[in-house]
């Protein structure tokens, strides 16, 4: 089956080079980070977790987000997802993979790692995290490989593989509650310490998920014989719509507590985020742009999301997704892990900006991820197109 | 009928099994903090584990206001012993013990009109070896670790560089080795300025921070920093629980507080205002 990725268009071997262009490029960066250390990062004493944790989290969102296709196929039998459900599962795997890339590359002691198994802790949150996102990892390889086969092979899957698939669905929510659980248990950190964190991160994976892959899908039909489907895409966007509404809803109830409460805590980072926050004469406001940028994309893409839906317009669908994908990873992949850090402990303000070579890692990891998606999906197609043919 | 029995049977045992495991695996969840359950929680983290060794310190900071250089000279001492590196600027900085400004150090309390001076007053700020510990909490593998005598510890081989503890500290306690510590600045001069054989230096990519001077402790001397300003009452070291020792008596003496009580670490560090 795999030797369905070794032979493609021109175009497919173009962006295939093409990202592993980016991931030689990142890999000389991660040189540097290795031999100088994190120093070579823009992370601080103060800001202590960068983009690397950032982007950790939000793919963790991503990976999840394969749940809202993989939930209606298998549980409800929703057979217009019969064609799409694998495209949740594999984008599950290439997240999942950059997840856990991300932190590798965010450990000071990367060659230590295994330390979280060799001496479990059950107390820590990270231990969990480990296990939830490996088991995620293992479940989504067995089950879409072993479905996909079966496809591939004519016949119908194992009916262990049907169990397997329908732990992953509980396990899908548990991936981002115990990465949620990482920043709400914190005592002094205001900004994360809110009970809707997990709920909050579900919502905005239950978007962004299925709207990168609803893009993603868009671009295959554009350039394969594979189509999604409209009843499908209908659906997919009454998905989206209805978590990206959620999202922005559980952002506004923040907002409510923090300002109506008028807790100083509970309001200093909000405002750093979205106004800047007055320190000693100075404001602080680098994150203000990105995080006015995030809610306007995302009322605008949900707004178009529902129009592209009756007006049955691919480019509308797609270009509402990206924008609420983009606002979602802002909200997430940016604003929600660096924002905890401003003010410091000690009420002190300092500001994060990544660097070039964290940027060039960063990059080479999504490029990483795309990848393995890129992989995973020319096989998905290819057997899928074969069967259909 | 029988099957259903059996069935049963089989749920209602699977659900004793259950009953019995969940609240012993809730309790490990919370482990590191297990002593203090049985505190008040009304007490506002002034309770605290009633038996065994619990190690802590007061802080005079009237003494400091006093006297402002004794706090560099804590400080100096303590880094210089503990091989704790300068690198010159606050991106990278490594601190155990430090002075920072009043409504730093206490950023919750509101003193309107606060008497003369306590703005500019230095505030040593520093581990508090909270009797429940949110960073041993958090570590992801045991590398920090509170010891049988109070002491919030770490083990700089077993750290694996999350940085899980420093977002878990509520004092701002923690540094990380963004770069090497045993390495130089651009003109050659070392971060470490004089190594101390007799204490590890760290490598980098691990989280350090105070540790009460437990490598003192272990050969019967008391910390470097209250050492330092032997005889002038600015600092006071012993065990909390002991009610004969000299720092009991000094808690129960006069009205101290600690740093950001609400959040239920239980300090072991008070201070004199």
């Amino acid at each position: 089956m795999i030797e369905k990725a070794l032979t493609g268009s021109k175009g497919y071997w173009a962006w295939m080079i093409f990202l592993l262009a980016i991931m030689g490029m990142g890999g000389m960066f991660y040189t540097q980070q290795w031999n100088y250390g994190l120093g070579i990062t823009g992370m601080s004493r103060d800001v202590t977790w960068g983009i690397y944790i950032s982007q950790f989290t939000f793919l963790v969102g991503v990976a999840a987000g394969g749940l809202m296709l993989v939930l209606p196929y298998y549980l409800h039998n929703y057979k217009e997802f019969g064609r799409i459900t694998i495209l949740g599962e594999f984008m599950a795997i290439a997240a999942v993979i950059m997840c856990l890339m991300f932190i590798l590359a965010d450990l000071g002691q990367p060659i230590r790692a295994l330390n979280v198994m060799l001496y479990p802790t059950p107390n820590s949150m990270l231990f969990w995290d480990m296990i939830v996102l490996n088991g995620y990892l293992f479940l989504n390889v067995v089950c879409g490989w072993a479905v996909l086969h079966a496809e591939y092979k004519g016949v119908k899957y194992s009916s262990w593989v049907k169990k397997l698939i329908l732990l992953s669905i509980p396990w899908a929510v548990s991936i981002h509650t115990v990465t949620a659980f990482l920043y709400c248990g914190l005592p002094g950190r205001h900004f994360w310490l809110t009970a809707i964190l997990a709920p909050r991160f579900l919502a905005s994976a239950f978007a962004a998920g299925p709207a990168l892959l609803l893009v993603v899908a868009l671009i295959m039909e554009r350039t394969t014989f594979f189509k999604v489907g409209q009843v499908a895409k209908d659906k997919l966007v009454t998905i989206i719509g209805y978590a990206a509404i959620i999202n922005f809803f559980f952002l506004a109830c923040e907002f409510f507590v923090g300002f109506y409460s008028n807790i100083p805590g509970h309001m200093h980072t909000l405002e750093y985020l979205f106004w800047g926050l007055s320190h000693d004469g100075h404001v602080y406001n680098n994150l203000v742009p990105f995080m006015r940028a995030s809610v306007v994309m995302g009322i605008v893409g949900i707004a178009l999301i529902f129009v592209s839906r009756s007006k049955k317009s691919d480019g509308l669908l797609a270009a509402s997704c990206v924008l609420i994908f983009l606002s979602l990873w802002i909200d997430k992949g940016l604003g929600l892990v660096l924002g905890g850090f401003v003010p410091n402990m000690l009420e002190q303000v300092t500001e994060y900006y990544p660097t070039v070579p964290e940027i060039g890692v960063t990059a080479a990891i999504w490029a990483t991820g795309f990848f393995v998606l890129t992989l995973l999906y020319k096989v998905a197609i290819s057997v899928k197109l074969e069967k259909e043919s | 009928m029988k099957k259903d029995r059996r069935d049963f049977l089989k749920i209602a045992g699977l659900a004793a099994v259950a009953g019995i495991g969940a609240p012993s695996a809730f309790g490990s969840l919370l482990r590191g903090s297990d002593e203090a359950l049985a505190a008040a929680p009304a007490a506002g983290g002034e309770e605290a584990a009633k038996s065994g060794k619990r190690l802590g310190m007061v802080i005079n900071v009237r003494a400091f206001a006093a006297q402002p250089e004794l706090a560099e000279k804590c400080t100096e001492v303590c880094h210089s012993i503990h091989n704790v590196p300068d690198f010159g600027n606050p991106k990278d900085e490594i601190k155990w013990i430090w002075k920072d400004k009043y409504n730093n150090v206490f950023a919750d309390s509101s003193h309107y009109k606060r008497p003369g001076g306590l703005a500019e007053v230095p505030v040593l700020a520093l581990c508090n070896h909270c009797d429940k510990p949110p960073c041993v909490r958090a570590c992801p593998t045991k590398a920090t670790f509170k010891k049988s005598d109070g002491v919030v510890a770490m083990d700089y081989h077993r750290c694996i560089g999350c940085r899980f503890c420093m977002a878990a500290c509520p004092y701002g306690a923690r540094s990380f080795n963004w770069r090497d510590p045993r390495g130089k600045d651009e003109n050659g001069n070392p971060f470490i300025k004089t190594l101390n054989p007799k204490f590890p230096a760290r490598m980098r990519g691990v989280v350090e921070k105070c540790n009460f001077c437990t490598e003192r402790l272990a050969v019967g001397q008391i910390p470097a920093c209250v050492e330092a300003v032997a005889g002038t009452g600015a600092m006071f070291f012993g065990d909390l629980n002991d009610p004969n020792s000299e720092i009991s008596q000094i808690l129960s003496l006069y009205y101290t507080v600690q740093r950001k009580p609400s959040l239920g670490t239980y300090p072991s560090l008070f201070y004199i205002i």
